[in-house]
Formats: C-alpha cells, sequence, structure tokens
C-alpha cells in the first residue's frame, strides 16, 4: 500500500501550507484573502491528518473522519465570515481591513 | 443528554412558531422563548441517572458536565431576560427568533464540547459554539461597529482553531488514537507531542483571550451588540474554561510539570496586562473587556495546582463571575438601552439620578473586585487557595498585587458614579420589568453564593466525586 512516498513528504508540505497560511493570514490586507489563508491552516491539517492515518494507523478510519468535519465545518464557518463580508462592504465601500478600524487601542 | 435535546428542539419550536405570528405580534416570541428557556434550566436541575457514555464512547455524561452545563443555563437564561429590552426595538423586531435560536445553538455547542469524550466530539462543540456568536456579534447590522466586530471574530476564532487543530493532528499521529482516555494512555510527553500540546493551548488561549492572544477581545467586545458582549465575556469565556479544566486534567495529566510552567507564565502576564490596560479605558465595554481578560488570569491560577480543589474553584469562581459580571453588565445595559451612553464619563453623578442602578453597579464591581462581604471574595480566595495548597506561592503573591490593581480601577467607576460631579449626568430613569427583575437575580446571586457555604460544598463535591 506504500506507493514510494515516505511520509515525511507529506508532513513538509503541510508544514510549509501551515505556515504560509499564518503569513498569509497576518500579512494580506484583504478579508477574503485572510478567508482563504485560514481555510489553507485547515487544509494543511487536513492533510497532517490524512497522512497520519494512511501511514501509521491504518487499520482505524480516525483520521479520515476528522478531516471529512474539518471540511464540512470550514465551509459553515466561510459562509458566516462571507456574509459578515459582504455587510462590510455595504457598510464601509471596501473589503481592506486596514479601512475596517473604528475600534483601535 | 436532555440539556442538549431540549435546547434542540426548542430552538427548533422557536423558528416554527416565527412561521405562525404575525409581524405584529412578533415580540410574543420573547415571552415564549424565555419561558421555553426557563423550563430547560429547571429540567436540567432534575436528579436522572446523569453518568453515562454515547456514541462509542464519544459523548461522556458525568456529574461535573452536568453541574457545568446547568450554571451555563443559569447564565444564559439571565442573559435572556436582560436583551428583552434590546430585542423589542424596531430595528432588532424582525429577527428575535433569529436572535433565540443562535443563543441556543451557541448553547448546544457549548454542552456537547463540555461532555466531550473525543477530540472529534471537542471540535464539532467548539465550532458550534464560535460561529453562531460571530452571527450574533454582528447582529445589529445597521452599525458599522458590529460589522466591524463580527469579523474580527469569525477570523480570529478560525485562525485560533486552526492552530487547534495543528497541534491536535501532531497529538494524533504520536497516540494514534483522539478519545481522551486512549490519548491520557497513549502520552509519553516526547518532543513532538509537547509541541503539539502548545498549539492546542494557543488555540485556546485564543478562546479564553490569554494575553499573548488577547488582542482581539477588547474590540470584539466594544462592537458587539452589549447583551452578546454580556454572553461572549460570561458564557463562552466560562464554557471554554471548563472543557480546558477538563482536558488539561484528564487528558495532560502526563506533562502536567510542563503545562503548570506555561500557565505560571500566561496567568501572570494575563493579569497584569489585562489590569494595566484597564485603568486607562473610557468606553465601558472595554473597561469590562480587559477586566474580563485579567479575570481569567486569575481563573488560570486556580487552575495551575491540578487537583480536585482546583476543578472546584474554577466551577464555583465561574458561577461567581456568572452573577458579579451579568450584574455590571445588566447595569451597563439598562443604561444603553436608555440614553445609549456607554462611557465611563457619562455615569458622573448617576447616584443623585438613579441611585439603585448605582448600587447594584458598585455590588457587582465589588464582587468582581474581590471585597470581603460579597461572592467575588470568596471564589478568589478558594482560586488562590487552591494554587497555595501546590506551593505555587509566587504565583499567588502575584495574583494578589493584581487584586489591589483591579481595585484601583474598579473604584474609579464607583468614584464617577457617587462622587464625581456632572452638569449634564443621565436622566432619571424606571427600566421595564425584565431589566429589573435580572438584575435582583444577579443582586441575590452575588449574596447567596457568596453567603451560603452550602454551594461550594456541593460543588465541591461533585468534582471530587470523578
Amino acid at each position: 500500500m506504500n506507493s514510494g512516498i515516505p511520509l515525511q513528504f507529506f508532513l513538509i508540505l503541510a508544514t510549509i501550507m501551515f505556515f504560509v497560511g499564518v503569513y498569509g493570514f497576518l500579512t494580506r490586507r484583504n478579508l477574503i484573502t485572510m478567508l482563504m489563508s485560514v481555510e489553507l491552516i485547515l487544509n494543511s491539517v487536513n492533510i497532517n491528518f490524512m497522512a497520519f492515518n494512511r501511514y501509521l494507523f491504518p487499520h482505524k478510519m480516525e483520521g479520515m473522519f476528522f478531516s471529512l468535519f474539518i471540511i464540512a465545518v470550514a465551509a459553515s464557518e466561510a459562509a458566516v465570515a462571507i456574509a459578515i463580508i459582504i455587510n462590510i462592504y455595504r457598510r464601509f465601500t471596501t473589503i481592506n481591513v486596514e479601512d475596517v478600524n473604528e475600534m483601535k487601542y | 443528554m436532555r440539556h442538549e435535546l431540549l435546547l434542540a428542539v426548542a430552538a427548533m419550536l422557536i423558528l416554527i412558531a416565527e412561521i405562525f405570528t404575525s409581524p405584529a405580534r412578533r415580540k410574543s416570541i420573547n415571552l415564549f422563548a424565555i419561558t421555553l428557556f426557563a423550563i430547560i434550566t429547571i429540567a436540567g436541575f432534575i436528579p436522572v441517572k446523569p453518568v453515562g457514555a454515547l456514541f462509542g464512547g464519544m459523548y461522556v455524561s458525568t456529574n461535573v458536565a452536568t453541574l457545568m452545563k446547568n450554571i451555563l443555563n443559569i447564565g444564559v437564561l439571565l442573559i435572556l431576560i436582560q436583551s428583552v429590552t434590546w430585542l423589542k426595538k424596531d430595528e432588532n423586531a424582525d429577527r428575535v427568533s433569529e436572535y433565540f435560536m443562535l443563543i441556543m445553538s451557541t448553547l448546544i455547542g457549548m454542552d456537547f464540547m463540555i461532555s466531550a469524550g473525543h477530540f472529534l466530539m471537542f471540535y464539532i462543540g467548539l465550532e458550534l459554539a464560535t460561529i453562531p456568536v460571530a452571527a450574533l456579534a454582528a447582529f445589529e447590522r445597521y452599525k458599522n461597529k458590529s460589522a466591524e466586530a463580527g469579523i474580527k471574530l469569525i477570523l480570529t476564532s478560525s485562525l485560533s482553531s486552526g492552530i487547534l487543530l495543528y497541534g491536535l493532528s501532531m497529538i494524533y499521529g504520536t497516540t494514534g488514537s483522539l478519545y481522551f482516555y486512549e490519548v491520557s494512555r497513549l502520552f509519553t510527553g516526547s518532543s513532538l507531542q509537547i509541541l503539539g500540546f502548545i498549539f492546542f493551548f494557543a488555540g485556546m488561549a485564543f478562546k479564553i483571550s490569554i494575553v499573548p492572544f488577547h488582542l482581539w477581545t477588547a474590540d470584539v467586545y466594544e462592537g458587539a451588540p452589549v447583551n452578546i458582549t454580556s454572553f461572549l465575556s460570561v458564557i463562552s469565556k466560562g464554557a471554554a474554561i471548563f472543557i480546558f479544566v477538563i482536558i488539561l486534567y484528564s487528558v495532560f495529566p502526563v506533562i502536567m510539570a510542563t503545562w503548570q510552567k506555561t500557565i505560571l507564565v500566561t496567568s501572570i502576564l494575563t493579569m497584569t496586562i489585562g489590569n494595566l490596560f484597564a485603568i486607562r479605558q473610557q468606553n465601558i465595554k472595554r473597561f469590562l473587556a480587559f477586566s474580563s481578560i485579567s479575570q481569567a488570569g486569575y481563573i488560570l491560577v486556580g487552575m495551575i495546582g491540578g487537583s480536585q480543589l482546583g476543578m472546584a474553584s474554577v466551577i464555583y469562581y465561574i458561577l461567581v463571575y456568572i452573577f458579579s459580571n451579568l450584574g455590571a453588565f445588566g447595569v451597563v445595559i439598562a443604561i444603553s438601552n436608555a440614553t445609549g451612553k456607554e462611557n465611563i464619563d457619562d455615569y458622573n453623578g448617576l447616584y443623585k439620578t438613579n441611585p439603585r442602578l448605582s448600587l447594584i453597579m458598585t455590588l457587582a464591581l465589588f464582587s468582581l473586585a474581590g471585597i470581603p462581604p460579597v461572592a467575588g471574595f470568596f471564589g478568589k480566595f478558594f482560586l488562590f487557595a487552591a494554587a497555595a495548597e501546590k506551593g505555587f506561592y509566587f504565583l499567588v503573591l502575584v495574583a494578589v498585587f493584581n487584586t489591589i490593581i483591579s481595585l484601583y480601577y474598579y473604584l474609579l467607576v464607583v468614584k464617577a458614579m457617587f462622587i464625581n460631579k456632572n452638569d449634564d449626568p443621565i436622566t432619571s430613569f424606571r427600566s421595564d420589568f425584565p431589566t429589573r427583575s435580572a438584575l435582583l437575580i444577579c443582586v441575590a446571586g452575588i449574596f447567596i453564593t457568596g453567603f451560603a457555604s452550602v454551594i461550594f460544598e456541593v460543588i465541591k463535591e461533585i468534582s471530587f466525586g470523578n
């Protein structure tokens, strides 16, 4: 069942994706892009779970199920976030976070 | 299980009820929903056999979990009563049932989270407890600040759950299971597991707003509608702390020394920074936001011991905190509904015009600060005693100093109400029945939870029982 690709490759890919997501979340100024960065983080977690499940614990399906649920929850999260972003666009006529700053320290 | 089932049924009933009421009679849904929720709250206390497991051990019901759910129910009931006046405003009248539905689904999520026996159930409960709150924070869609609070909440909470999940994936990769009991059995404390734990801790710290991860708190609390702010600061935080205590004690006892160090640093930071920022706040909601950050720091002090006494003191403190903070927020809600004013300066001379409101506010702030006659003192005392029992004397010393700092800024508000002069004070007004009754319950709760030692005894007995 091992197709020759070692487990480490998947883990490195997931780690890179995770930190790309975190970096994107912190540097991007567009709300939609920030949301995409969060999706990147969640997908890196999915890869982790899948790889661990397939390589280390192939007799149980816990990791697979977990990633299915993560996908579903991410979709609902995106739905609420996009609804709020649409509302922000109506109020502020922009979705740049620099302009959505009525409250500051 | 009855909490979750009843809540789900009630949420559906409220949605159906909206279909069958004409738009002119929409406001009667308030009464219907609150009655339903009061019945659920009472039904939660009926002693039926609460111990057992469902879904192959993913859902575990224990006496402690039932107690925690009941405490959360009491808090939510108070918040629902407090929000009636706000819901009766014309701009909110068309979305009343949505409000109740969202709050109840949030509470279902918290209940599932508290009863979780598997990290998947925990994660789903956590998300169900946070996503509707973002919709609630953006509830006043005609206000810029509300939308801003909503987006800040949903983005930070989804980032934090991403971080938490990354930690969970490492824990899964090293132990091969996600059941709480199996993870605790297979946990060895290798470096990868500790890294996973730190990711997990960071994710939870976002939810509880522990200091390095607290930056969203003040903005969200200021922008959200006042009753959602009180919900966030009391119920969301309380539920997250409950499950955090359960997971730390039951899943990660192997690396107790590690998480004690983490908590030691973060709790000192949380208390100090929360207090120092609270001093310079002008908006009363931001003020209470920073005060609730520092309260989370005190709760961490109670958790650090890892003993059953720590668990009991945390549960007791949350109960006290619900009454005290909802008392303070109740006054803020009453004044905000009547006048729309939310700055501390506006409270100058409040005692002259609204003596009863200012007395309640004083009492609630004294309880938050921990002044002896009221419940907050006993809550803090048990928290610090639980930490001192395990020898964390330095931490307790820092916590006591922080209590003194917090006394200063709580008294600033009291001084504004009683001593400061104001040419244009808030006019004398009489709140409607729901607001007054909720405030009365809070005041009664502040006194009863403090003086009736039987309450702490019961909590202690239940948390030692498992």
